[in-house]
């Protein structure tokens, strides 16, 4: 309905318009013939642009970094489905979380739980298989946890190792009761300070990692894109490739139609195609932005999701720094061109009048 | 041969072989343009820059880039867009003012229709535009497949299929428009030789006879006013050029086209560098797959109000279905504006906003334009596609009114 008032406005608009700068004489005629092309290409830009995105892309909830349930809940009421079992999930998410980890602890209970299947090759825990027999083995290649204490949100991991499912938002993928189970089991027998213990070593282990190498005499650039690389793969790459950067993903594409019903995208060009607003809401929970998607949501913190934003763009739009940095010289360049073409002109015309 | 005395300058050396100049004087010095013009009529100067910065920008893509269904992708957005040298430069330059380029031709079209300048003399300056006009359209959309993104492919798709609509043929003429029974390899190839050859070369040729055919009846004035050019041009060339009603191609006509043109690269260069989302679309940065609908096809913005009438009848009409209907919309949209100059009956060359009934008509089609061109992009569904179709038979409908209108128009001024 309010389509239809903006073209019934834009009808009005310009008779008005057109009718009001034609009485207005004492303004030059050319000024008013420039402002009635500046309104016209003004509104049917903001037509086909801004408004069409408007129309096409509704709005979304602003990407929210708590990681405390509280959206999905909020889905669940809005869609009108029973939000009993999230809200007593992500209420002993919350629980859990008010215990303060010990990482000694975690560390022996990471080693006796998670290694058989993780490799944490930053703590001495090797990888067992390569990437595609874990693939074939798993049903996708299962994450290396060397920097997951530093990328991923505390609340996340607590909720995750509870039940990935649920963390990642993929229960349409993999129903309770269904066919389909999801390689790594839950964990919520383990008590509440097992978890929080492991979640702390995690994020302990994390902060003794150093910075990824790069080779003598490196620009800003490239420190700043190999520190991004190391989280987009951390992060990604398990299912997506980014073949811009010479980058496959680690899990074959028929183990990932198996483990999600779907072959996940090359991301090199994600950053034109979707644009930075998109990403951000999409990964922070892809289902909100696109409900169904196969994608989980993988609970990048702030920091860890604007690194792989960073690095899609150093990628798919590798040359960013230098349009910016050439624009202002162009466009100057211009506007004292179009001065010296203007005295020309008055030059010239003075004769005429 | 004649007998050629020795040149005592370069200048005098070619003058003695070609003729210069003489040659200058008829094409520069002394070929007579109204002085009542504003900056509207710098659009033609403006157009030919574009199209200038759009070869040269052509040129340099067509470098790297590769036709192929395999490699086209990433030979623009990989290899030209990182690899190369400004190759992104190039590409936004030549991206743009394809988009750009369009709305300068809506602007000197709807300048022309505006002041009456298609008539009374005039008729060839406006064919031979409409003819650059159906040029340009067939280059930007063959030209926008050649990245061979989503919107290339399906925009591909859904353009080819309307040929599929003509009785008969249809069906054959499609298969022979694609070179295979679906978008593929052969239509890339061939789309990519007219981009780059043959409608190109046509183009040149085309713009060089829209020039030719200005030359007699002379470019119309604000006021739409006739005048003897003769007397008006000596009164110049005896030096009283403030009271001569005309002024000299070079340099009197060109240096405002250079103000203009200069003036409006500062913003074109804006776009290109800023703000060029509107001339890339972004789904067009998704690789080609037929086999994944995007969840909405729309052409550039320049075809939104064609599109529009094609998709505007959606529901049968006495037994004809909604898309033959649309076909026939479609079909009149695009061919109407060629006979503009014998559909406006009324003999007034003059403004619009000074003609009686004309106005009305004008600015009513401007408005429809509008509100064609921007639910041509929405999703046609609810609200929308009543909106389509109210205003798709409002532009048929207009158009099939010009004649009687002006001839009302015409009783009222009385002929003249
Ligand atoms: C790239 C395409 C085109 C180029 C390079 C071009 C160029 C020009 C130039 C240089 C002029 C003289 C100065 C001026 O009035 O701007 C002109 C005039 C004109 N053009 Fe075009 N034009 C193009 C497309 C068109 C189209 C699409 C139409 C409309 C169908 C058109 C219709 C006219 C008319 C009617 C005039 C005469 C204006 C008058 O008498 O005041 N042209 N064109």
């Amino acid at each position: 309905m309010f389509a239809l008032y903006v073209g019934l406005a834009v009808a009005i608009l310009l008779i008005v318009l057109n009718i009001v700068l034609s009485k207005l004489s004492f303004v030059p005629k050319e000024a008013r013939i420039l402002s009635i092309i500046v309104v016209l290409v003004g509104y049917i830009y903001w037509g086909f642009e801004p408004f069409a995105h408007h129309e096409m892309h509704p709005h979304v909830e602003d990407a929210s970094y708590a990681f405390d349930g509280k959206q999905d809940i909020e889905a669940l009421e809005h869609a009108g489905k029973d939000a009993t079992e999230a809200k007593a999930f992500w209420a002993t998410i919350a629980k859990i979380a008010e215990h303060k980890g010990n990482a000694v602890a975690g560390k022996e209970l990471v080693a006796a739980n998670c290694t058989a299947c993780h490799s944490m090759t930053s703590e001495g825990f090797p990888q067992l298989m390569s990437d595609a027999d874990a693939a074939a083995s798993y049903g996708v290649t299962p994450p290396d946890l060397s920097i997951a204490g530093r990328v991923y949100d505390r609340n996340y991991l607590i909720a995750f190792i509870s039940n990935p499912v649920k963390a990642m938002h993929i229960e349409h993928k993999y129903p309770v009761g269904g066919d389909k189970v999801f390689p790594m089991p839950s964990s919520d027998f383990m008590q509440p300070q097992e978890i929080a213990d492991m979640v702390a070593y995690l994020s302990d282990a994390a902060s003794k990692v150093s910075a990824p190498k790069v080779k003598e005499g490196a620009t800003e650039f490239e420190i700043s894109k190999a520190v991004n690389k190391e989280v987009f793969e951390t992060a990604c790459v398990r299912c997506h490739a980014m073949n811009y950067a010479g980058i496959q993903a680690k899990t074959t594409a028929e183990a990932m139609s198996k483990y999600i019903g779907a072959t996940p995208p090359d991301l090199s060009q994600y950053i034109r195609s979707r644009g930075d607003d998109y990403l951000h809401n999409f990964i922070n929970d892809p289902q909100r932005k696109l409900a169904g998607t196969g994608m989980p949501r993988v609970g990048l913190n702030e920091k860890a999701e604007s690194q792989v934003v960073e690095y899609m763009t150093q990628i798919g739009d590798s040359k960013k720094d230098e349009r910016e940095a050439l624009g202002p010289k162009v466009l100057i360049y211009l506007t004292i061109l179009a001065i010296f073409a203007l005295l020309w002109k008055q030059k010239i015309w003075r004769d005429l009048h | 041969m004649a007998e050629f005395e020795k040149a005592n300058s370069i200048g005098e050396w070619f003058d003695q072989r070609l003729n210069v100049k003489a040659f200058t004087k008829v094409m520069m010095t002394e070929y007579w343009i109204p002085k009542e013009i504003n900056f509207l009529w710098a659009m033609g100067a403006l157009l030919v820059m574009l199209f200038k910065l759009l070869i040269i920008t052509g040129i340099f893509l067509l470098m790297y880039y590769k036709p192929d269904v395999n490699m086209a992708f990433d030979s623009v957005n990989y290899t030209i867009m990182q690899e190369v040298g400004y190759g992104w430069l190039f590409r936004n330059i030549h991206g743009v003012g394809a988009s750009v380029v369009f709305l300068i031709i809506y602007i000197h079209m709807f300048t022309a229709i505006y002041y009456g300048s298609y008539k009374k003399g005039r008729e060839m300056i406006w064919l031979s535009g409409m003819l650059l006009f159906v040029l340009f359209s067939a280059e930007g959309f063959s030209g926008y497949m050649l990245p061979w993104g989503q919107m290339s492919y399906w925009a591909a798709y859904v353009i080819t299929e309307i040929f599929g609509g003509i009785p008969f043929i249809g069906g054959d003429l499609v298969i022979w428009i694609r070179g295979n029974f679906y978008v593929a390899d052969a239509t890339l190839t061939r789309f990519f030789m007219l981009h780059v050859l043959l409608i190109p070369v046509v183009l040149i040729g085309a713009i060089a006879f829209h020039f030719y055919t200005l030359r007699f009846p002379h470019v119309n004035n604000e006021e739409g006013e006739f005048f003897d050019y003769k007397k008006e041009s000596e009164k110049y060339l005896a030096g009283d050029k403030a009271n001569s009603k005309v002024i000299a191609f070079w340099p009197d006509f060109l240096s405002k086209d250079f103000m203009v043109i200069a003036i409006f690269m500062v913003f074109f260069f804006y776009l290109v560098f800023y703000n060029n989302g509107f001339a890339m679309d972004p789904v067009n940065f998704d690789k080609a797959d037929g086999m994944k609908t995007p969840a909405h096809i729309y052409p550039e913005w320049y075809f939104l109000w064609s599109y529009e009438v094609l998709r505007g009848f959606f529901f049968e009409i006495g037994g004809v279905s909604g898309k033959d209907l649309g076909l026939m919309a479609f079909g009149f949209a695009q061919g109407i504006f060629l006979v503009l100059p014998w559909l406006d009956r009324s003999p007034m060359v003059k403004p619009a906003n000074q003609r009686p009934v004309f106005k009305y008509w004008f600015w009513l089609l401007m408005a429809d334009l509008f509100v064609l061109t921007i639910f041509g992009k929405l999703p046609p569904t609810g609200i929308n596609a009543y909106v389509g179709f109210f205003a798709s038979t409002t532009f048929l409908g207009l158009f099939i009114s010009l004649p009687f209108l002006t001839t009302i128009e015409s009783k009222i001024v009385g002929g003249k």
